[in-house]
């Protein structure tokens, strides 16, 4: 349970405020009866706001929790427990329905912009839908509001009535930016919007970002996993581990004085295309995989790969505090020193057991005592529920 | 990683790309592949004229001055019914001979029962098509218990025996129909076939939706319209439905001749309209008896139904390879 000290990551007057939220997905057994038989943790109580026109960049390994993070503070995911509030008001607990308008205020940018955009519609079609589906009607109606939105994020006006397939990775980029400021939102999410570019085009899809948030104001939440794109366009940076934030900083700071351990590790990982970098920076390796998020470490969740890890952090669950003004960090061991230079190895994090179907835990047991003597890891294959690839 | 690249001006992004303004929606795609189609263009003129003719069947009977009910007895011999002349009969008044004992007109039969044929097939297919997507995306959407029990349907249905079913359950099921007060005879014949292939088709069409449903849904696109504010019938009719299309044209294309196939079997074994209403099902049952006699009576609606069936089956393949040029022939 995250504890808030006074000096509380969650400011007043944020566009969004997240208090302690937990998103959690039931595991459930196979067969008839489907008894629940866990959750997965993927978001275990995170707290954090964001400014008006400030931009928050949320990091982490795959399978942290960043992405989950980020659609549940749009409640395209409903939380378990925890509040957001969106411009001041709770939609925690707001039905679908009860969303609809508050929609225009927050908007999200999605992946792949190979899947996130109907290759049944035309551009024209595809940026045109929020305008439908709020009711706004532009003064001098859609069709020119959405050629003044295509040219303004670099697209050409007259392939209104074109279709995406039709459009470079870069280009369908650029189409979902234009869908999700077209109501001018206050924020938006951008999950990952640039992984799935190429490295020339990335950067213009950033560049076009930060510059609408110039025009606009918005804020904006960055989920990525680069660390260079985080860099570039972010004001502070909240690290996540295992559905937890272990460090919360502005940008300089995080990247330049950086406080917890998994941080460290996290910004030794960046590969830098310099010969000779490697004597300038510290080395942290760290070892096995992330913990399953259905059976946390207890104490802090970094224990298991954790390279300064002492007996209480096996125990005690850190909370995230104020260590330095605005410097926010979840640590018992916090590390200032930058150990240039150094190669630090962590320990041997456990096996884990990421098959999440098994029925119980002794079962589940039994299957890693099985892996543990090198037998042939047998287990079912998801039932084939695509009946219709069989027809043809 | 150097992110030192300004946000280019429209003009960069897009200068690659020919100037022209209207974007090819997969329709237009897919026509242009038919156009080029030659077997593709033949099966969809034939398929077009067979469905003119059955259209305009009234006004030709009328222009020929033939129709498929009087009797001509001047055309028959008095004692064995045989057709005077060559080729069961085909003369100047009966241009495609005359039948066996009766001398009623085979061209005018041939136009009445194409019609009827079509009617059937035609019904059947649409309701098949309809229940199948309603089914379909309700079980692929809804998911959980909904979409558990609709399988469950699906199997039960599947499970049941189609040919001995529509025998059997044809009589009584008539009854019924014109008891609720479908008009008598043939009216309530062709409802009762209708109903029956609908009840017992849809099942195939509405477990392909429901597979591309659960894979569709997951796309984000799906979360991306949700994100905005779509409501469930939004997603369903105006993101979800354009993207079955493919799937819906193709199973039409293929499943319509599969009907009128089956209308003829059905014909053939008795069950169907009444004569003098007979369709080419019908025809061909009738034929078996004279076939040595009169071979024409058999090959004539044999051929037209074959020519008919194949049409339409390979127009079906040709739409299919427009549609998903990916998908390989088996």
């Amino acid at each position: 349970m995250t504890q808030l000290n006074e000096a509380s990551p969650v400011q007043d007057d944020a566009v969004l405020r997240v208090t302690d939220l937990r998103t959690w997905f039931p595991v459930k057994s196979r067969g008839l009866l489907r008894r629940k038989i866990g959750d997965v943790k993927a978001v275990d109580g995170i707290s954090l706001s964001v400014a008006p026109g400030e931009t928050l960049g949320l990091v982490g390994e795959s399978g942290c929790g960043k992405s989950t993070a980020g659609r549940t503070m749009l409640k395209l995911i409903d939380p378990t427990s925890g509040s957001v509030e969106l411009n001041g008001r709770d939609i925690t607990h707001l039905s679908r329905k009860e969303m609809v308008p508050l929609r225009r205020e927050a908007q999200m940018i999605f992946q792949d912009p190979y899947n996130s955009l109907n290759p049944r519609h035309t551009v024209g079609t595809i940026i045109g839908t929020p305008f439908r589906v709020q009711g706004v009607d532009p003064a001098g109606g859609v069709k020119a509001a959405v050629q003044q939105l295509m040219e303004r994020v670099g697209l050409n006006p007259e392939h209104y009535n074109r279709y995406p397939n039709e459009f470079s990775g870069g280009q369908r980029q650029r189409i979902g930016v234009a869908r999700a400021i077209a109501l001018q939102p206050k924020l938006i999410v951008c999950d990952e919007p640039v992984s799935a570019l190429d490295v020339s085009i990335q950067a213009q899809v950033v560049n076009l970002l930060a510059d609408l948030q110039d025009e606009f104001g918005m804020s904006y939440i960055l989920v990525a996993h680069d660390l260079s794109v985080v860099r570039h366009i972010s004001d502070r940076v909240a690290v996540m581990y295992l559905g937890h934030i272990m460090e919360l900083a502005p940008r300089s700071d995080l990247y330049e004085r950086p406080l917890h351990p998994y941080t460290h590790a996290l910004l030794s990982s960046v590969p830098v295309p310099e010969p000779g970098a490697a004597a300038k920076r510290e080395r942290i390796l760290l070892q096995g995989d992330l913990p399953s998020p259905i059976n946390p470490p207890s104490g802090c969740v970094f224990n298991t790969r954790c390279w300064k890890v002492q007996e209480q952090c096996r125990v005690d669950v850190p909370l995230l505090r104020e260590y330095q003004p605005g410097h926010f960090l979840a640590c018992h061991f916090p590390e200032e020193k930058l150990h240039i230079g150094e190669t630090i190895v962590g320990p041997q994090a456990p096996l884990v057991d990421n098959d999440y179907s098994l029925q119980s835990p002794e079962e589940r047991a039994e299957e890693a005592a099985r892996a543990r003597r090198g037998e042939a890891w047998e287990r079912d294959e998801p039932g084939d529920f695509g009946l219709g690839s069989k027809i043809q | 990683m150097a992110l030192t690249v300004s946000a280019p001006s429209p003009g960069d992004v897009t200068a690659d790309i020919p100037e022209e303004v209207a974007g090819r929606s997969l329709w237009q795609i897919t026509w242009n592949r038919i156009r080029h189609d030659r077997t593709a263009m033949v099966c969809l003129v034939v398929v077009l004229m067979y469905y003119a003719v059955a259209l305009l069947a009234g006004p030709i009977m009328v222009r020929l001055g033939i129709d498929p009910y009087s009797f001509d007895g001047s055309a028959v011999s008095d004692n064995a019914g045989a057709p005077y002349g060559a080729w069961g009969g085909i003369s100047r008044e009966h241009l495609l001979g005359v039948e066996w004992g009766t001398g009623r007109d085979i061209l005018a039969q041939l136009l009445n029962g194409l019609r009827i044929s079509l009617f059937i097939a035609t019904v059947s297919t649409i309701a098949v098509v309809v229940l199948g997507i309603v089914f379909g995306i309700i079980s692929g959407y809804s998911r959980g218990v909904v979409d558990t029990m609709i399988g469950w349907l699906i199997d039960i249905i599947l499970a049941f025996p189609f040919i001995l079913l529509v025998l059997a359950l044809s009589g009584v099921m008539t009854q019924r129909l014109e008891a609720m007060g479908v008009p008598e005879g043939n009216p309530a014949r062709i409802t009762c076939l209708i109903v029956l292939f609908s009840v017992f088709g849809w099942t195939y069409l509405a477990r392909l939706i429901r597979g591309q449903i659960l894979s569709l849904r997951e796309k984000e696109f799906i979360e991306s319209a949700v994100s905005m504010g779509s409501g469930t019938t939004r997603i369903l009719f105006k993101e979800l439905l354009p993207n079955l299309w493919p799937t819906i044209i193709v199973y039409t294309t293929i499943t319509l001749p599969v009907y009128i196939s089956t209308e003829a079997a059905f014909a053939y074994l008795g069950v169907g309209t009444l004569p003098p209403d007979v369709t080419f099902g019908a025809m061909l049952g009738n034929s078996v008896g004279y076939f040595r006699a009169v071979p024409s009576y058999l090959f004539i609606p044999g051929t037209l139904l074959v020519v008919l069936v194949v049409a339409f089956s390979l127009l079906g393949d040709a739409v299919r390879d427009a549609l998903d040029p990916r998908a390989g022939r088996v």
